[in-house]
C-alpha cells in the first residue's frame, strides 16, 4: 500500500553544510509520528522542505502519489499539507477569528468581483467561513476570545490558535513544529489529549517536532530521530528510548569526557 | 466537516434581499453626490466648494493607496505616477475626443458636470460631455490599472525599502516621459487629421495640458468617492480583504495558509492604481488647475503617503479622516501665510510622536459600535 505522504530520500545542503541528507518518511492515513533530534539537527528544515519553503536538491516528496517538489508553499497548502511554526507566526494585529477565517480562504470559491458586488454566493460563503471558524475555535476553547487581538493572547493560547488556523485549511497532513514549547505541565497534558482527538475527529495524519520527551513518547506511534541532518533511528517510542545511537546523539559517548571531568 | 462552498450554498440569503443590499449603498452614494451638487453647492462660497472638491479627490487617493500600503503592507510611494497616467489618458480622450465629436474642446456637459467656469452651460440636463467624461475617467482608471500590474510585478520579489524605490522610480519615469511630449494641438483641422499616436504624444509636455474642458463637478467627484469607499469597505470585510491583510501581517504564514501572495499583491496594485487613475482624471478636469507633470511629481506621492500613515495603516475611515484634515489644514493655516508649511510639518511630527500608529491605527470609526456588528456564532454543527 502506498503511503499518504511519501518522502523519498530528500536532501538539502546550504553551501557545504548538509542540512538534511537522504531523509525518508512514509506516513499512512491516521499516523501520529514524531520527529526529534538535538538542536540544529535539521528538523525544522525538514518541515520547510515538506511545505515548499525550501526545494529539495534531491529526492521526491509525494502526497497521495502527487509529486510536491517545486510547488510553492500556497500550492502545497492547497494540496493538503498544513503546518504551524516554531516561533509563532500568527497574524498578530488581527482578531483571533480573522486568523482562522484567513486560513479558510483557501477552500473558498467566490471571486473578488463577487465580494465587491456582494452576491448571494459571497454572503453564503462568508457565513460558512465564519461558522466553520467558530466551530474550530470552539474545539480549541478559544471561541470566547474570538474578537481579541491575536497578539494579546497568552502564549499557550497562541500555540493552540496556530493549530486551529492550520486546521482551517482542511489539511490531510498536519505538521506541528514544537506545539508544546512554552506550555506549562497542565497545558501540555491538555495538548496531548487535543492532538489525539484531532487525529480521531478529522482523520488527520500528524507529524510533530517536539523537544518534550514526555509528550513525544506518550502520543507518537513512530519516531524518526535526526542528528546533523542524518536519520539515525526510526522506530516506536520504546525502541527509540533504548537505541544507543539516539542516546549518543543526545548525551554524547562515554569516551568524549575525560575521566573525572566535571560537566 | 463539509467544505465552505457547499455549506455556503445552504446559507445564501434570498436573491431579492441580496440584490437590494448590494445596490443600495451605491444608490445612496449617487443620491448624496446629487444632493451635494444640486442643493449644497449653490449655497456655498466657491472657495468652500473647491475645498470640498479637493477633499473628494484626496479621499479617493488616500483610500486607494491604503489598499497597497495599508492593507497589503507593501510600501508604494509612486501613487502620483498612477494619477498622472490616468489623468493624461482621460484628458487626451476628452480633449481630442471632443474635437472629433463636436469640432471643439469646449464644455459639452449638462447639469451634472456644471461648474461656475462653464458659462456655456445651455440648460440641458444631460449633455454629451456627461457621458464622455465618466467614460474618460474609467478609461484613465483602466490604463492606470494596467500600469499598476506592471509596477506590481517587482513587488513579488522586492519588499520594504527596495519596493519603495522602484515605485518612486516609476513615478519619476512617468513624469519625465510626460515632460518630453509635444505641445497640445490647437488647430481644429489639424486635430481632425491627427492619428491616435499623434494625439497621445501631443499632451503639452512641461507646459501642461491646457485647454481642457472643466467637467469635474462635485457630483462626479463624490460619485467616485462613493464607489471607492464601497469597494474598499466591501473588500476589507471579505475573505479577499483578509487575504490582503494577512500578507501585511506575515507573508510567510499567509503563504503557508494557502494565500497566493503573489497574485494578491498584484491585485492590490491593480485596484489601487485604478482608483488613482480615476482621481487623476478628476484632478485633470478641475477648474483653475492645469494638468501639469510638475504637479504630479513625488511631492504629490508623499502627500498621499502622509495621509495613509497619518490615518492609520489599513483603516479606511482613518484614511478618509486624514485626507479631510490634511486638505483643510493648509487652508486654515493660510492665516499664518509663509509660516504655514512649518506649522503643517510640526503638526505632523507631533502626531507621529504622540500617535505613531496613526489617528485610528488599524481600527475603523465604526468599530466603536463593533459589538453590534460582530458576526454571530451561528449554531455550529
Amino acid at each position: 500500500m502506498s503511503a499518504l505522504l511519501d518522502v523519498d530520500n530528500i536532501s538539502l545542503a546550504f553551501g557545504g553544510l548538509k542540512a538534511v541528507a537522504d531523509f525518508r518518511l512514509a506516513l499512512q492515513t491516521g499516523d501520529l509520528a514524531g520527529l526529534i533530534g538535538p538542536n540544529g539537527a535539521g528538523k525544522t528544515t525538514v518541515f520547510n522542505l515538506l511545505t515548499g519553503v525550501y526545494q529539495p536538491q534531491a529526492g521526491q516528496i509525494r502526497l497521495e502519489n502527487r509529486v510536491l517538489n517545486r510547488l510553492r508553499p500556497c500550492q502545497i497548502a492547497a494540496a493538503g499539507v498544513a503546518r504551524t511554526f516554531q516561533n509563532i507566526r500568527l497574524f498578530g494585529d488581527l482578531s483571533v477569528l480573522d486568523n482562522v477565517r484567513i486560513a479558510c480562504h483557501l477552500r473558498c470559491r467566490h471571486g473578488l468581483t463577487s465580494a465587491v458586488l456582494r452576491t448571494c454566493r459571497h454572503h453564503g460563503e462568508e457565513r460558512a467561513i465564519t461558522e466553520r471558524a467558530f466551530e474550530l475555535l470552539t474545539i480549541f476553547n478559544l471561541a470566547n476570545r474570538a474578537f481579541e487581538t491575536a497578539r494579546n493572547l497568552p502564549y499557550g493560547d497562541q500555540r493552540r490558535l496556530e493549530i486551529a488556523r492550520a486546521l482551517a485549511t482542511s489539511p490531510k497532513v498536519l505538521l506541528l513544529d514544537e506545539p508544546a514549547a512554552g506550555m506549562n505541565p497542565q497545558e501540555k497534558r491538555e495538548l496531548r489529549e487535543l492532538i489525539r482527538s484531532l487525529r480521531d475527529r478529522f482523520g488527520l495524519t500528524l507529524l510533530l517536532i517536539e523537544h518534550d520527551m514526555g509528550v513525544v513518547m506518550d502520543i507518537c506511534e513512530r519516531i524518526t530521530v535526526l542528528d546533523h541532518g542524518l536519520t539515525i533511528a526510526i522506530g516506536t517510542p520504546g525502541e527509540i528510548q533504548k537505541n544507543p545511537k539516539v542516546i549518543e546523539a543526545y548525551l554524547g559517548t562515554p569516551g568524549e569526557l575525560a575521566p573525572g571531568e566535571v560537566v | 466537516m463539509a467544505g465552505t462552498t457547499e455549506r455556503g450554498r445552504d446559507l445564501q440569503p434570498g436573491r431579492a434581499a441580496a440584490t437590494l443590499s448590494s445596490v443600495l449603498p451605491l444608490v445612496i452614494g449617487i443620491a448624496a453626490a446629487y444632493v451635494l451638487h444640486t442643493y449644497v453647492k449653490p449655497r456655498l462660497d466657491p472657495f468652500y466648494a473647491k475645498v470640498l472638491l479637493d477633499i473628494g479627490i484626496n479621499v479617493i487617493l488616500a483610500v486607494s493607496l491604503s489598499l497597497v500600503n495599508g492593507f497589503t503592507g507593501q510600501f508604494s510611494i509612486g501613487h502620483a505616477g498612477f494619477m498622472a497616467v490616468g489623468g493624461y489618458t482621460a484628458a487626451t480622450i476628452t480633449y481630442y475626443g471632443s474635437h472629433r465629436l463636436w469640432g471643439n474642446a469646449q464644455f459639452h456637459g449638462g447639469f451634472l458636470s456644471w461648474t461656475q467656469a462653464n458659462d456655456l452651460f445651455e440648460g440641458t440636463w444631460l449633455g454629451g460631455g456627461d457621458l464622455l467624461f465618466p467614460l474618460a475617467c474609467l478609461a484613465g482608471g483602466l490604463v492606470a490599472a494596467g500600469m499598476g500590474y506592471v509596477v506590481g510585478l517587482p513587488s513579488l520579489r522586492l519588499r520594504g525599502d527596495y519596493l519603495a524605490i522602484v515605485t518612486l522610480g516609476f513615478g519619476e519615469i512617468v513624469r519625465v516621459i510626460i515632460q518630453r511630449t509635444d505641445d497640445v494641438l490647437y488647430d481644429a483641422e489639424e486635430i481632425q487629421q491627427a492619428g491616435l499616436w499623434t494625439c497621445v504624444t501631443h499632451v503639452g509636455g512641461a507646459l501642461g495640458f491646457t485647454g481642457l474642458p472643466f467637467y469635474t463637478s462635485l457630483f462626479w467627484t463624490w460619485l467616485f468617492v462613493a464607489i471607492t469607499l464601497i469597494v474598499a469597505y466591501r473588500l476589507k470585510e471579505s475573505t479577499h480583504g483578509r487575504a490582503f491583510l494577512s500578507i501585511r501581517e506575515d507573508e510567510i504564514a499567509a503563504e503557508a495558509m494557502g494565500i497566493v501572495t503573489t497574485s494578491y499583491k498584484v491585485r492590490a496594485f491593480v485596484l489601487s492604481a485604478f482608483f488613482a487613475g480615476v482621481a487623476g482624471s478628476l484632478f485633470a478636469h478641475q477648474v483653475g488647475t492645469t494638468l501639469n507633470p510638475r504637479e504630479l511629481g513625488f511631492q504629490k506621492s508623499f502627500d498621499i503617503v502622509i495621509m495613509v500613515v497619518l490615518g492609520g495603516m489599513g483603516s479606511i475611515s482613518g484614511s478618509v479622516l486624514a485626507a479631510v484634515v490634511l486638505t483643510v489644514l493648509p487652508e486654515v493655516l493660510r492665516t499664518f501665510s509663509e509660516y504655514r508649511m512649518i506649522v503643517y510639518a510640526l503638526l505632523l511630527i507631533l502626531m507621529m510622536i504622540l500617535r505613531p500608529q496613526g489617528l485610528l491605527g488599524l481600527r475603523e470609526l465604526w468599530d466603536a459600535w463593533a459589538s453590534r456588528r460582530r458576526p454571530k456564532a451561528t449554531g455550529a454543527g
